[in-house]
Formats: C-alpha cells, sequence, structure tokens
C-alpha cells in the first residue's frame, strides 16, 4: 500500500531557508543541504525547495544549491521558483531535482505544464497553487507571485485544468494559513481532492501532527511543512509516529 | 564499499534525470561513465538503464542509438545490468502507453496502466514485499533480500510474473505488481532504488558486489 508522504518543505533566498508568515517578514532557519540531510536522517520521504526569490540573475546560486541538496539526500527533490520555460526545468533536473514545480508561469501560460508534461513525464511535474479565500469565504482565489498578486481565478477550476494538461501532482498552499499554524485549510483539500485524480500535496498551517491527521482524512496524498521543523517543534519522526498512532500508513524505518 | 576501481556505465536515456542515479552510484564508490555507444555498452562490466518519461521516446532512443541488440546481449548473457523504472519496463515486451513499440523482450510480461480507482501517477513510497509468493520455480532474490519501502513515480506496471528464471518482488497498488525483478547479474526494479533512502542504497550497493563476485550467497 501506497503510504503517506511527510515532506519538510525548504523556501530558500540568498542561499539560506527562510520561513516567514503569509509569503512575507522573512527570517533565516538554515542551511539547506543540512537542514535537507537531517530531515532525510528523520525519516523524510521527500524534500520540497523552493526559491522564493528566484529570478533570472539568481539562476546559477540556485543551481548550486540543488546539486548540494542532491548528494546530500538518498530521497526524491522537488525544486520550484522562477520556473517561466522548459529550459528552466531542465536545468533544474540536470542539476539534480526529480521533480519540478510549477507556479506563477503556468498560471500565465497553463501550455508551460503541457510542455513540461510531454518533455518530462507527468509523474516529474508538480503544479503547485497558490490558494486564498475570497471575501464570501465560500471559494478560493488563485495568488500568484509569491502571494502579492490576485488573478481572478478560481482555485478548483484551476487545479482540475492542471490535472488535465499533465501536472503529476498539486502542491495545494492556502495563502490564509501559511505559516499561521492554525491548521490547513481543510475545505480547501477537501474540495480540490473532489475535482483532482492526481496526487495532492497539502501546504500551509501545520502546527502539530494532529493538523496533518486532519489534512489526510481530507484526502491529502502527502503533508508538507516547515515552520514546525524548522523551529525544532517537532522532528519528522515524531510526526510519523503520532500519525501511526492514529493508524495512518506511514513509512517507519 | 564495493570495488574501489569498479566504473559503471550509464546509458543516458534521453530525457531521463541522471543526477540521481549519478550521484548514488559516486556515493557508493564507483566511477560513472556515460555512454550510447553498442560497442561500449556491450563491453562494459556494469551497465545502468534508467528511464523517465514515454516508453515511446525511450524506445526510440534506444533504436536512434542502435543499442537493442547490445542490450538484449549483454542481458541473455547474463553480464551485470540494472534497469530502472521506464528502464525496466522496456525490457518487457512492450506497453499500453505504446501500443506500437516494441520492447526489448527480455522479460515476458507488458506494461499495462494502472485503473483509475487509484490515484495515477503513482507517487511516493511502497512497501517492497520479498519472499511472499514465492514458488519453488522462481528462487529467491539475491539482490533484493530484504522487504521495505522503496520510492516510485509510474503510471505503468508490469502485472504478470515474467517467468523464464526471474525472481520477483511484489508491491500492491490496485493489486499487485512487479516491483523488481531479477535474474542472475540483471536487476530491474520499478521503483527508484536511487531515491528509496538507506534501503535502496544497500540494494544498489549489492547489485555491485554480487553481480560482479558471482553467485556468493546475499548479506542481508
Amino acid at each position: 500500500m501506497l503510504t503517506t508522504r511527510i515532506i519538510p518543505c525548504l523556501d530558500v533566498k540568498d542561499g539560506r531557508i527562510v520561513k516567514g508568515v503569509r509569503f512575507q517578514n522573512l527570517r533565516d532557519a538554515g542551511s539547506p543541504t543540512e537542514q535537507a540531510r537531517l530531515y532525510e536522517t528523520q525519516g523524510a520521504d521527500e524534500i520540497v525547495l523552493l526559491d522564493v526569490a528566484a529570478t533570472p540573475d539568481g539562476r546559477s546560486t540556485q543551481l548550486d544549491i540543488v546539486a548540494s541538496v542532491r548528494v546530500a539526500l538518498s530521497i526524491p527533490l522537488t525544486v520550484g521558483g522562477g520556473v517561466r520555460r522548459v529550459e528552466d526545468a531542465s536545468a533544474l533536473l540536470d542539476a539534480g531535482a526529480d521533480k519540478v514545480a510549477v507556479n506563477s508561469a503556468a498560471v500565465r501560460n497553463p501550455e508551460l505544464v503541457q510542455r513540461l508534461s510531454e518533455r518530462f513525464g507527468r509523474q516529474c511535474v508538480v503544479v503547485a497553487i497558490d490558494a486564498r479565500r475570497s471575501p464570501d469565504a465560500r471559494s478560493w482565489e488563485v495568488v500568484i507571485q509569491s502571494g502579492s498578486q490576485a488573478c481572478d481565478l478560481d482555485a478548483l477550476e484551476w487545479a482540475k485544468r492542471a490535472g488535465e494538461l499533465g501536472a503529476g501532482e498539486i502542491l495545494l498552499t492556502s495563502w490564509d494559513r501559511d505559516g499561521v499554524g492554525e491548521g490547513y485549510d481543510i475545505e480547501l483539500i477537501r474540495a480540490v481532492r473532489k475535482v483532482v485524480n492526481v496526487p495532492i500535496i497539502a501546504s500551509g498551517g501545520a502546527a502539530d501532527p494532529e493538523d496533518m491527521k486532519q489534512a489526510i482524512d481530507a484526502g491529502a496524498d502527502a503533508v508538507l511543512a516547515a515552520s514546525i521543523f524548522h523551529d525544532g517543534r517537532f522532528s519528522v519522526r515524531e510526526v510519523k509516529a503520532h500519525l501511526a498512532g492514529r493508524r495512518v500508513e506511514v513509512r517507519l524505518s | 564499499m564495493p570495488g574501489d576501481s569498479l566504473t559503471v556505465t550509464v546509458v543516458p536515456t534521453g530525457v531521463a534525470n541522471l543526477a540521481s542515479i549519478v550521484t548514488a552510484l559516486r556515493r557508493l564508490g564507483t566511477e560513472v561513465a556515460m555512454s550510447v555507444n553498442p560497442v561500449e555498452i556491450g563491453a562494459a562490466s556494469h551497465v545502468v538503464l534508467p528511464g523517465v518519461g514515454s516508453y515511446a521516446a525511450g524506445i526510440r532512443y534506444l533504436d536512434d542509438h542502435d543499442l537493442r541488440g547490445a542490450l538484449v546481449e549483454r542481458i541473455e548473457a547474463d553480464r551485470p545490468t540494472l534497469a530502472v523504472c521506464l528502464g525496466m519496463q522496456m525490457l518487457s515486451r512492450g506497453s499500453e502507453e505504446a501500443p506500437g513499440a516494441a520492447g526489448l523482450g527480455v522479460m515476458n510480461a507488458r506494461a499495462t496502466r494502472f485503473p483509475g480507482t487509484v490515484r495515477v501517477p503513482q507517487l511516493g513510497w511502497n512497501r517492497v514485499a520479498v519472499g511472499e509468493g514465492a514458488t519453488d520455480a522462481a528462487p529467491h532474490c539475491r539482490f533484493v533480500c530484504e522487504s521495505g519501502y522503496a520510492y516510485y513515480a509510474n503510471s505503468y506496471r508490469l502485472v504478470e510474473r515474467p517467468g523464464d528464471g526471474w525472481s520477483c518482488a511484489m508491491s500492491d497498488y490496485a493489486g499487485p505488481f512487479v516491483a523488481c525483478a531479477e535474474r542472475g547479474s540483471v536487476l530491474a526494479c520499478q521503483f527508484h532504488p536511487e531515491l528509496s533512502g538507506v534501503w535502496g542504497m544497500a540494494l544498489i550497493e549489492r547489485w555491485l558486489r554480487l553481480a560482479q563476485t558471482g553467485k556468493e550467497a546475499p548479506t542481508c
């Protein structure tokens, strides 16, 4: 049986891990290579590395970090941030990423998802969606550019479309919950689960392992968290022990 | 560590991400060479056939480089060969993914798509069960000699065991499928051993060592 993945997320800026609240007020949280290695030894199932300040100028720095994290790991590595063209994805894969996450560029140019999927295979393509609750609280809109820009696109429609275009999985982040520690947006996960058949990685809001259990029950195939791991509140091992005790199938080593 | 001077030849099948497998092999102390030359691949001591991407593109790549004969020959001659993911499927007769593309045919099975009752692709860690359902006709696996969790990223898989002396370990996703198959010095994995943590690294290391030294007993 396929196990539920526990995925620490490294948000990287200028070569260091950073973490903020709703993508703002970033604070330093360590070296990506050292933290990635630590999380693997704790039992992480995968590492996601997002370059939150990826720019064309920063491209070579980003590739160096990916290469050095790759050498430290023997588990899968997903990398995102500033992927605008097929060539950007290709460079990340060559540097050592196993999967590539696309966000803003895919919203602006959905065909990018299709091209990536055709070129590298669906299993290589993660579409990252940052979803914000609309003022009426009954739907979610997609935000891009690290949450700074709303784009009048319904998150459920975009998730469904992304799956049709060739996304291998959806990295679903609740903008409202990011870094806040109030639990994942369970209704969002449940709603997206109904419209896609590819795996969903739930992201944004985890404060403790029980939040992850709720996200899994709502239909997440993997749960991603940053702050609770970086701050040392819980190790990956502790999270997995809790989930195993709650009858979630996890990989215990 | 397996032999200090061992060189492993990796076939860079088109679109595959090679960094992870190359990194894993180097970490185990081997030299890594890349080659699409059929003569070099025929002569190499250890060959890795990775594979990510579509079946049709993978087979076309092998045929464009005239590698079909060299690969079939070394597998039939029991030369150390490791096929990963799409690489394993390419050893079979073919795939539902590309009905017109003939596989190498050294494994008598055919890849089919997971049903829509499960999420496709299968992305994540699944249990590899060793020894269950093994019969006297199918000797126990030498390389995959302990059960564990392996990382998968696939939409297609082999459901039938290939027979012909291949020993299989199985995983379950919408029913049993072939997790890996081995015969002599040849190991084919549907999962990615290079991304399967400590368990996967130990597997690659056993293949490097046992495939090189012949029939010695497994050490785990």
